[in-house]
């Protein structure tokens, strides 16, 4: 899961905080990005963007949830599940 | 509809009417028609005048017959024929047919309870020569603008602020509270404005000057008494509104100038021209037919030309269509900012700003709108919003809901993908949330406060700790909590967001860019008591907005225009600065025209102070890569344009050039 927890902490920090590594917008990886404000309806489709762009992710209407998508270690979680689960279908 | 401008000293010494030519030419374009001053020791008032009614007798300032009374006027008391009788009645005789001396009359004879009967959208200065005492006031609403600025012992007065500047004396700085305010609930909490030196005299209220000494009153204030109509029977309520709306586009038709009306292709805007278009009918075959005036766009999902086209076979109306581009946003965007005198979180105003030259064109200077239906009877989506809301944290999660909230931003096309369980987790409301008195508010303004990310180190040390939605709320009635949560809600449209950005950036500025004035007949002061008395039944339904507006619709317009569920009225956004004609062809020709990435770039944001240029910067290249597509980022991008277009025009190049004549910032941008 890390080498994808610190792509998707730069591009948080990239494309919703805009370069701020001040400290100010400091999250963890459980923390949850709706909460903090980090990430607003917008910015899920942004990040869904961006899984697509950048791991050939295909994300359905109904993955679409806070448990794939509210915090880096729950996104990380669900590229890692996405990417296994395409190498089997590949597989199969 | 005019401009208006005034000095007045403590010192007869004083040498006070050096400035004042300068500033009502700096008013030109609110009154090309005519230009005077009126003069004495340590006083001045000026007009530029854009002459409507009266077009040979109206010049001002306007004296009363003993000469001791001076009025300066912008506006129309739209009353003053029933007003003028009543005068006459009790003895005095007219010396001119205008609205003005009628006014003046009154005021002669009441005093300031002279507004209490004013019908009208009005900024006015009464100078007493005999008392030395000088009396501004603004109209309830905030239609018309009216500044003012105190430099040691002399109080400066204006329609714009930038014939406040036309005075050296007066200082031109960036408040870093107005602009916290900006970027919370979309302006300067009044009476704030963006420069800390000047103050805006607050919609409903009065200054007095004497000697030196300053009071503001407040003369008026909406109410929300629903209980007065809750049993008013639906038939009777439409009749009621109906007679109400009728009146009030009446006497705004009132000029010795052809009188338009603008067209949207929604229920507000085709009511109001379907009831001038039946005026015009009463007053006889002879009469032209209504020019409508409207705007179109090239993307579908702004346009609305279909639903114009619809009201204008309905009304038989002269229509014009001017199609606006986002390249022609980009490039009228600087004097758009020029004449809002505010930075923007939106666009918008940049198709009125060229919709009021295409009127002006065509040889019209007075148009009707649907401004403040919304607002009066219950039309926004923030209303429904606020509903759902509390319903979805109340009963819990219903995938029903969500389908209400697609439904309701069919604009959005990124709200159509998510999931219930998603939309739940941006819509529900937190339990301390829904207790608060501004709880309709609270979204648009957290998103807002979100833009404040790009302050700069300094801008943010400078307003650290204050809440300017703590400010919002210690101005609410004290017996606000026990108000419906509509009335809650439509209050801080009507006192907020109605006259410190709609009416104003949106409204008397782009308009009066070109001298054209609008008048509003939903913002008639017996409407909106009616409106504000109504039951919630007669304003939202269900999800349906404007229940009784649109019953008196039903007769008036056509089907498709009063069976239509409101779209707001929006334009093309930030990315047309970076890629529908890109920033090299913004507004000029040539390389040097390149203002967005001026005004954008690091160096410039730096020197600037108020933004972070990293931040700036990433947000730029966002747009650059078409990566930036939420609400959020483009009220960003527009939202530090404008700030660093009102620092270039009023900060750093306002003045004048070598030959000592008054420039514009715009103009000074476009000659570089």
């Amino acid at each position: 899961m890390e080498p994808y927890t610190q792509d998707l902490r730069h591009f948080i920090v990239d494309n919703f905080l805009f370069g701020d590594q001040s400290g100010r917008f400091a999250f963890s990886d459980t923390d949850s990005l709706q909460e903090l404000g980090i990430v607003d309806s917008t910015g899920v489709l942004e990040l869904v963007c961006h899984l697509q762009e950048r791991y050939g992710i295909a994300v359905a209407d109904e993955e679409l949830v806070p448990d794939n998508l509210d915090s880096v270690d729950q996104i990380a979680r669900f590229i890692e599940r996405k990417r296994r689960d395409a190498k089997l279908v590949r597989a199969s | 509809m005019c401009g208006i401008a005034g000095i007045v000293c403590q010192d007869r010494d004083d040498r006070i009417p050096i400035s004042l030519p300068r500033m009502i030419s700096m008013l030109h374009h609110r009154g090309p028609d005519a230009r005077r001053m009126h003069v004495e020791p340590a006083a001045g008032l000026a007009h530029a005048r854009l002459s409507v009614i009266d077009l040979r007798g109206g010049d001002q300032p306007l004296a009363n017959d003993d000469r001791t009374l001076w009025i300066t006027f912008n506006g129309e008391i739209f009353n003053y024929v029933e007003l003028r009788e009543y005068l006459e009645r009790g003895g005095h005789r007219f010396r001119t047919q205008s609205d003005t001396e009628v006014l003046l009359r009154l005021y002669e004879e009441r005093g300031r309870r002279a507004l209490a009967a004013l019908n009208g959208d009005w900024a006015f200065a009464i100078w007493n020569s005999r008392s030395r005492t000088l009396l501004l006031s603004r109209d309830r609403m905030g239609v018309r603008p009216l500044y003012y600025t105190i430099v040691g012992r002399t109080l400066l007065f204006a329609s714009e602020i930038k014939a406040l500047f036309a005075d050296p004396r007066v200082s031109r700085e960036i408040d870093p509270e107005s602009v916290d305010d900006i970027f919370t609930v979309w302006s300067p909490l009044a009476p704030r404005t963006i420069f800390g030196s000047v103050r805006e005299l607050p919609p409903g209220h009065s200054l007095t000057w004497h000697e030196g000494h300053v009071t503001v009153s407040r003369d008026w204030r909406p109410g929300f008494v629903r209980k007065s109509h809750e049993q008013l029977p639906d038939r009777d309520a439409e009749e009621q509104l109906r007679a109400h709306l009728t009146h009030a586009t009446r006497i705004r038709l009132r000029a010795d100038v052809p009188v338009g009306a603008y067209l949207s292709g929604g229920l507000d805007s085709s009511i109001v021209a379907a009831l001038a278009a039946g005026e015009r009918g009463r007053a006889g075959n002879g009469a032209p037919p209504l020019q409508t005036f409207s705007l179109g766009f090239d993307a579908a999902e702004f346009d609305e030309r279909s639903y114009q086209r619809h009201v204008v076979a309905a009304l038989g109306t002269e229509h014009h269509e001017l199609q606006c581009t986002p390249a022609d946003i980009v490039r009228v965007f600087p004097q758009v900012v020029w004449h809002a005198e505010a930075p923007l979180l939106r666009t918008a105003p940049a198709p009125l700003y060229l919709l009021a030259q295409f009127v002006r064109e065509r040889g019209h200077k007075v148009v009707l709108t649907g401004e403040g239906a919304d607002e009066v009877f219950g039309g926004y989506n923030i209303f429904k919003e606020a509903k759902l809301r509390r319903m979805w944290s109340e009963r819990g999660r219903a995938s029903r809901r969500a389908a209400l909230v697609k439904r309701l931003y069919p604009h959005l096309p990124h709200l159509q993908r998510q999931s219930a369980a998603l939309l739940q987790s941006f819509f529900h409301a937190a339990p301390d949330d829904l207790a608060h008195p501004c709880f309709s508010h609270l979204p648009r303004w957290s998103l807002t406060s979100r833009l404040k990310m790009f302050f700069s180190d300094d801008l943010r040390a400078s307003v650290d700790g204050r809440d300017a939605v703590a400010e919002v709320v210690a101005r609410l009635p004290a017996d606000f909590a026990s108000w419906d949560q509509l009335g809650r809600a439509q209050h801080l449209e009507i006192t907020q967001l109605l006259p410190g950005y709609l009416l104003s950036s949106q409204g008397d500025r782009m308009a009066m860019a070109h001298g054209v004035e609008t008048r509003f007949p939903y913002l008639d002061p017996d409407v909106v008591a009616f409106g504000t008395s109504l039951p919630d039944r007669l304003l939202m339904r269900g999800m349906r907005e404007k229940v009784l507006l649109r019953r008196v619709g039903r007769t008036l317009t056509p089907p498709s225009v009063w069976k239509r569920t409101k779209q707001p009225y929006r334009a093309p956004g930030a990315d047309a600065f970076f890629s529908t004609v890109g920033p090299a062809k913004a507004g000029h020709d040539g390389d040097d025209a390149d203002y967005v990435n001026d005004l954008l770039s690091p160096s410039q944001i730096r020197r600037d102070g108020l933004f972070n240029p990293d931040a700036v910067s990433h947000l730029v290249r966002k747009f650059r890569e078409g990566k930036a597509i939420g609400v959020k980022d483009d009220m960003a991008l527009v939202g530090i344009l404008s700030t660093q277009l009102v620092i270039h025009h009023f900060i750093n190049h306002f003045g004048t050039d070598t030959h000592g004549a008054l420039y514009t910032g715009s103009e000074a941008l476009h000659r570089r």
